[in-house]
């Protein structure tokens, strides 16, 4: 009677794990149904080449290229900010903080992390735009620029948080004999420390990116909603994820072209996150192996 | 010896670079509550947050969105919290190191990283279309349990692997079955962890707006819901609505509601806190 008890309750505990490998197979299947229905109706190559998007237009053009580069603009803005200064604090933190800096400071670093985005788009929209525009005239109300800082400003604390925990994991023989051999804090951080955790920071880095792509409400507040093909961070773009909002808000019917376009959109989306998680993961696991 | 001074120059360089950085985001933060403060406070009372949505700005509230999203977030914990749980165990306590279990890992991790607006893609299709709950309180909360699922189960596991062995060794000598041993032993003792996770993972199912936006929670509803197949708002999409507005008056509500919303989440992050604090002193 025990037997078949424990045995049941086994069961039930494996069929709640294995709900979320039918999260992953219910992910890739509503995608690609709802995409490959769209790719017999558009052509796959006027998709990647064409260089409009104007699926709610009279002249309809399907090319991806304009929200892809809206999207990669962004997100290279909220790296190319979040990434040095993340690093910077991670660093700082590990290698020159006294303890008691470190345990008051991280957990308020994680309060950056726990505002929800739709703050972060009032944020970009009412406080940074127009300090911004006070000193670049031609700036746009809508544009990449002040949404992908306050997209860096939400990642900092991802990437100083997973890098100090890479830091902090080097083995504390190491930091001593670079300083054995009389290097200063700084020489100890830079060719020491940071080569040793470059795994663990390359994750966070990585991870950082899938976010910044990922990330929706902050662009579709701040960036606009103007598909266009440019690298100008001054004008107003849209990202892959602001069109899915800028539909989902429309009155759009179900099975329509239109409607098929969010999950065209989304499968683009879809497949460049799902690679950076893989890589990773992949980085992750190897480094765990080498430490232990 | 001039190169040594010029290292440790170098080096005081970096220290007071990395305290403008670490402040940087702090300073930020303290800027954005304090604007808000400033725009949204004055607009506070009982009144806005027990009034109806409206077209005029100075009499509009937040009622609606406000139990929309308490509605949202009871729903999503019951069905979020038993699924997380039981994987959890599953794979910290039965699971064999073996295909399943590892493809599971990875599995989870993955979800862990995809992002929300694709979840929101995932309810809009399975929940409120194939399964014809429309866009109502219960087809949100599947999708927003779905999405803190992986957060939940890699808390959980945390929690349970912070239990030290001894106590598994001591339950089973005794005689006690797997079950038992989880049931009785390792649950009780992860509790304070367990919780905090949780707490963690609605604070941020509270703060989600894109995937309730895609499977279709309105941005305009008269009444609060009733049911959990009621059409629906929660506070994010009210936000959201009213700084898509051009009038200055609803700048002034988005402010104040994100008041309510900030309190909201950094109360659930302090109980969050409280709570791991206490059970990590239990734990030693």
């Amino acid at each position: 009677m025990r037997r078949i008890k424990e045995m049941v309750i086994e069961k039930a505990l494996l069929s709640s794990a294995l709900i979320t490998i039918a999260v992953t197979v219910g992910i890739i299947l509503v995608l690609s149904i709802e995409a490959i229905a769209f790719f017999s109706e558009v052509s796959i190559i006027d998709f990647f080449t064409d260089t409009q998007w104007t699926p709610l237009f009279a002249d309809k053009h399907f090319g991806i290229l304009p929200l892809l580069s809206g999207t990669l603009l962004t997100s290279f803005i909220a790296i190319a900010f979040a990434v040095p200064v993340g690093l910077s604090i991670s660093i700082y933190i590990s290698e020159y903080a006294p303890k008691s800096f470190r345990r008051t400071v991280k957990p308020a670093l994680e309060l950056l992390a726990a505002v929800p985005t739709v703050v972060y788009g009032f944020f970009a929209l009412t406080v940074v735009t127009p300090f911004l525009q006070s000193f670049i005239p031609g700036l746009s109300g809508f544009n990449a620029l002040s949404a992908g800082l306050v997209m860096g400003i939400m990642i900092i604390p991802f990437i100083s948080s997973l890098s100090e925990d890479a830091l902090h994991a080097v083995p504390h023989s190491l930091r001593e004999a670079a300083y054995g051999m009389g290097s200063t804090k700084l020489q100890n951080a830079f060719k020491v420390m940071v080569p040793a955790a470059s795994s663990g920071i390359i994750v966070s880095i990585i991870l950082a990116i899938s976010r910044a792509i990922g990330e929706t409400m902050i662009v579709a507040i701040a960036a606009g909603q103007q598909p266009r093909l440019t690298l100008d961070p001054t004008v107003p773009v849209e990202t892959i994820t602001a069109y899915i909002v800028q539909v989902s808000l429309g009155d759009v019917q179900h099975g329509s072209l239109e409607y098929r376009t969010i999950f065209a959109a989304g499968i683009t989306l879809f497949v460049f996150t799902f690679l950076l998680n893989t890589i990773s993961y992949r980085i992750r696991k190897r480094f765990q192996e080498k430490y232990e | 010896m001039n190169n040594i001074r010029k290292n440790r120059w170098k080096d005081q360089a970096f220290k007071v670079w990395g305290i403008a950085c670490t402040l940087l985001g702090l300073v930020l933060l303290v800027i954005f509550i304090g604007s808000v403060i400033v725009d949204g406070l004055q607009r506070i009372d009982w009144d806005f947050i027990t009034s109806l949505p409206s077209r005029k700005a100075e009499r509009a509230g937040i009622f609606t969105a406000l139990m929309g999203s308490v509605w949202v977030l009871v729903l999503t914990t019951i069905i979020a919290l038993p699924v997380g749980i039981a994987a959890a165990i599953y794979l910290e306590e039965y699971a064999k190191k073996n295909r399943l279990s590892s493809l599971l890992e990875v599995n989870i991790s993955n979800l862990a990283g995809v992002p929300s607006i694709i979840y929101g893609l995932l309810g809009l299709e399975i929940f409120v279309r194939i399964m014809q709950m429309g866009a109502s309180v219960l087809a949100g909360s599947f999708t927003l349990a779905l999405l803190i699922l992986p957060i939940v189960i890699v808390s959980t596991r945390e929690a349970i692997k912070a239990v030290p062995k001894s106590v598994r060794d001591a339950s089973f000598a005794l005689g006690a079955s797997k079950w038992q041993t989880v049931s009785r032993q390792l649950l009780p003792a992860s509790f304070g962890g367990i919780l905090t996770g949780i707490i963690l993972a609605l604070s941020r199912a509270v703060g989600e707006t894109a995937p309730l936006i895609v499977i279709g929670a309105l941005t305009y509803v008269p009444f609060a819901p009733s049911s959990p197949m009621d059409e629906f708002s929660v506070l994010p999409i009210q936000i959201f609505n009213w700084i898509s507005r051009p009038q200055h008056g609803f700048e002034v509500n988005a402010a104040a509601a994100i008041i309510v919303l900030l309190s909201i989440t950094f109360l659930m992050n302090g109980i969050a806190v409280y709570f791991r604090n206490k059970w990590q002193k239990k734990l030693k």
